[in-house]
């Protein structure tokens, strides 16, 4: 349970992080199914929220989970659930409900090994494509990535932020060594988090249309359910009043929303940190536990001599797309370690220029990519420049 | 038919969203008569529009609360339950009904159907149970009667069926009721007794679907089906315990007053020092 105290320097988890970000944020239902390495996001909040006013219930799966909470977040209460691989490819159908239907909720995904059952305790990254493209059709939608206990609570709150603001479904994807990891947290971030509530409609419920606001960086309102406003929600095509519609104009709108919404605000999502970029000739790309790692093997090689630096993406959905292409356009030598067989490589390569050089670093047997590991990499691509540019 | 339950005295046009008409339902479909029989319950038990939240599946059945103005949510296929579950606990004061099909409640959504009667959730479900999956077309249902013909069972379904409202009761729904299309009257009414209780209440309504079941069973039409139903109609004993005919066993399977899950754990937030 989290056992955080609200004040000063705490010994915390990633796990116990998300709880206090989600509680800070305002979450007062959540209903889960227990899954290692998520469970303990659900035990603590098993205890908390009843004594809150909240509601916690454990459903009888990860899809009955998330159709509770997007249920929930319909009269208007911040929603969320948390699982972990096998459960997160069963919310999959959900998650394009909440996109299409524009429910606001939030998934905490503790990635570990997969495929399938695959490695319960153990850590893992390859969730990261399925957090953007796991439901069918096409949607946008939101995920960050957090490389320390505090930032677990940091990107939960941003979760419900950009949940409420935009109506999205929103995921976080602490990797199972951040979920489990100990560190020191300085817990006055709990009382100074800002939860920001979600836009409530301007129009008395007789000109009230769910989906007909404009699209802005603002974000959009919705009603809720039993205050008068009565309305429809359908994961059909709809029109702007949310009842199914076959007219192709209506269609093409609804479809369009849901990713123009998102698309327009882009640059409000971008969330990275640049460490040592400079002047780096070596740009290492890492998110998550891989990161901390990378960012301890570029201090070690900048002590080697070689100029290494660090570009990490805290929202990986998303992608910073326009920064991405800056801190890219003079990065002649790439390295991407990553706990899967290089998923986000393969998301850069489109903000890379002609002519770069990307190494791959990728573990799939649960263990860590050490900064040993990433040094050799970076050494021998940086070797590598050098008998390049020789040509 | 009996005249005062179907009196015109009670006034379902204003809970139609006229707009949406006409709905999408095939000629002779039974899922009109349980629209009729729903709103008139609705109507009897004083709800509040603003009150009421229906929720449904995907299927024929599950269109109903698009022409309805209530808090209206059409989910995903099986899971209405699950998103009903969230809305109650979100709002234990709101009424709660979800329509869904038989396919819908105790195929894909039935792990969602037996838990909620487990947990005794304040939900109202009415199972419109017409055999067959109609909307994909007549593929076989969880309710098929064994040897019935459909797109998928085109030798006679070799499967026995579930008895939902057995199933209910087994399971601990604290009303359980089976009645049909044909007996409108008594439809309204057990919804309207399903509406009252506090507690998970499954109202089963045997309904026609000429268009999907009907033409390969040898009943084409709606009339055929509903000269069906009235023929294969019989009654249970009161708790559905006695041996009864073969034949469509209507009644009220399980009726008890458990308390309901939403107010237990009102209680239990309140004994852990809210
Ligand atoms: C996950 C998923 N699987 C399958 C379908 C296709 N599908 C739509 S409705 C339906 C069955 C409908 O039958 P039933 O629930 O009995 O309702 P009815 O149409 O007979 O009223 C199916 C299989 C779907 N929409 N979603
Ligand atoms: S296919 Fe069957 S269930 Fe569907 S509308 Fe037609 S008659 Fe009704």
């Amino acid at each position: 349970m989290s056992g955080a105290k609200r004040g000063g320097i705490e010994v915390l988890s990633g796990n116990d992080m998300c709880v206090e970000g989600a509680l800070a944020a305002g979450l007062s239902f959540f209903a889960g199914y227990p899954i290692t390495p998520s469970s303990e996001i659900a035990e603590s909040l098993s205890s908390i929220l009843p004594r809150r006013g909240g509601c916690f219930v454990q459903m009888e799966d990860e899809i009955a989970s998330l159709g509770a909470a997007i249920g929930a977040s319909l009269t208007g209460r911040k929603s969320m659930t948390a699982t972990s691989g096998p459960g997160y490819s069963l919310m999959q159908e959900h998650i394009g409900y909440a996109a299409m239907a524009e429910v606001p909720v939030v998934i905490i995904n503790v990635m570990r090994g997969g495929p399938s059952t695959g490695l319960p305790t153990k850590a893992g990254q390859a969730d990261v494509m399925q957090a953007a493209w796991g439901s069918h059709g096409d949607y946008r939608t939101a995920a960050l990535c957090p490389s320390s206990v505090k930032e677990c609570f940091e990107t939960t709150v941003k979760a419900f932020e950009w949940a409420e603001r935009f109506r999205i479904p929103v995921t976080v994807l602490p990797d199972e060594i951040i979920a489990h990891m100990r560190e020191n947290v300085d817990t006055r971030c709990i009382a100074e988090a800002k939860p920001f509530d979600r836009l409530k409609p301007g129009k008395p419920p007789e000109e009230y249309e769910p989906y007909s606001y404009e699209i802005s960086k603002e974000g959009a309102a919705i009603a809720d359910f039993g205050r008068g406003y009565r309305f429809h929600v359908t994961g059909l095509a709809h029109d702007a009043t949310g009842f199914p519609t076959n007219d192709p104009e209506e269609i093409s709108r609804c479809n369009w929303r849901i990713i123009e919404k998102v698309e327009i605000a882009r640059s409000a999502f971008t969330w990275t940190e640049k460490f040592m970029l400079e002047d780096a000739e070596i740009l290492v790309f890492a998110y998550g536990s891989v990161a901390r790692t990378a960012k301890d093997a570029v201090l070690r090689l900048r002590a080697a001599g070689i100029r290494a630096g660090l570009y990490r993406p805290v929202t990986i959905w998303p992608f910073p797309a326009s920064e991405a292409r800056e801190v890219f356009r003079e990065a002649r030598k790439v390295l991407v370690p990553e706990l899967n067989a290089g998923q986000m490589a393969g998301e850069i390569e489109k903000y890379l220029t002609r002519g770069c050089d990307v190494e791959k670093i990728n573990r799939l047997d649960g263990e860590i990519i050490t900064p040993v590991q990433i040094m050799e990499a970076a050494k021998a691509l940086h070797g590598r420049k050098k008998a390049q540019s020789s040509d | 038919m009996a005249g005062r339950r179907l009196s015109p005295a009670i006034d379902i046009e204003k809970y139609l969203r006229k707009r949406n008409l006409p709905h999408i339902w095939c000629a002779g479909c039974g899922n009109g008569i349980v629209l009729g029989a729903l709103l008139r319950a609705i109507a009897r038990s004083g709800f509040r529009q603003d009150d009421v939240a229906m929720v449904s599946g995907i299927g024929c059945s599950s269109r109903l609360p698009g022409y309805v103005d209530f808090n209206t949510l059409h989910t995903t296929h099986g899971r209405a339950i699950a998103f009903a579950t969230g809305i109650k606990l979100g709002r234990p004061d709101m009424h709660v009904i979800v329509v869904s099909g038989d396919g819908d409640a105790t195929a894909i959504g039935g792990n969602h159907f037996i838990h909620a009667c487990r947990r005794n959730i304040g939900i109202t479900a009415i199972i419109v149970n017409n055999y067959i999956y109609g909307m994909t077309g007549g593929q076989v249902s969880p309710t098929t009667p064994k040897g019935s013909r459909a797109t998928t069972a085109p030798f006679g379904n070799a499967e026995r069926p579930f008895d939902i409202c057995l199933l209910a009761a087994a399971a601990g729904a604290n009303f359980a009721a089976r009645t049909t299309a044909f007996h409108a009257d008594k439809l309204e009414d057990l919804i309207f007794k399903g509406l009252g209780r506090k507690g998970f209440s499954v109202i089963e309504a045997i309904t026609p679907c000429p268009t999907c079941f009907g033409r390969r069973n040898q009943n084409p039409t709606g009339v055929d089906l509903m000269n069906l139903i009235r023929e294969q109609s019989c009654g249970i004993e009161p708790g559905g315990k006695s041996e009864a005919p073969a034949g469509i066993r209507l009644g009220v399977f399980a009726d008890r007053d458990e308390k309901e899950f939403t107010e237990i754990y009102a209680e239990m937030a309140a004994g852990a020092g809210r």
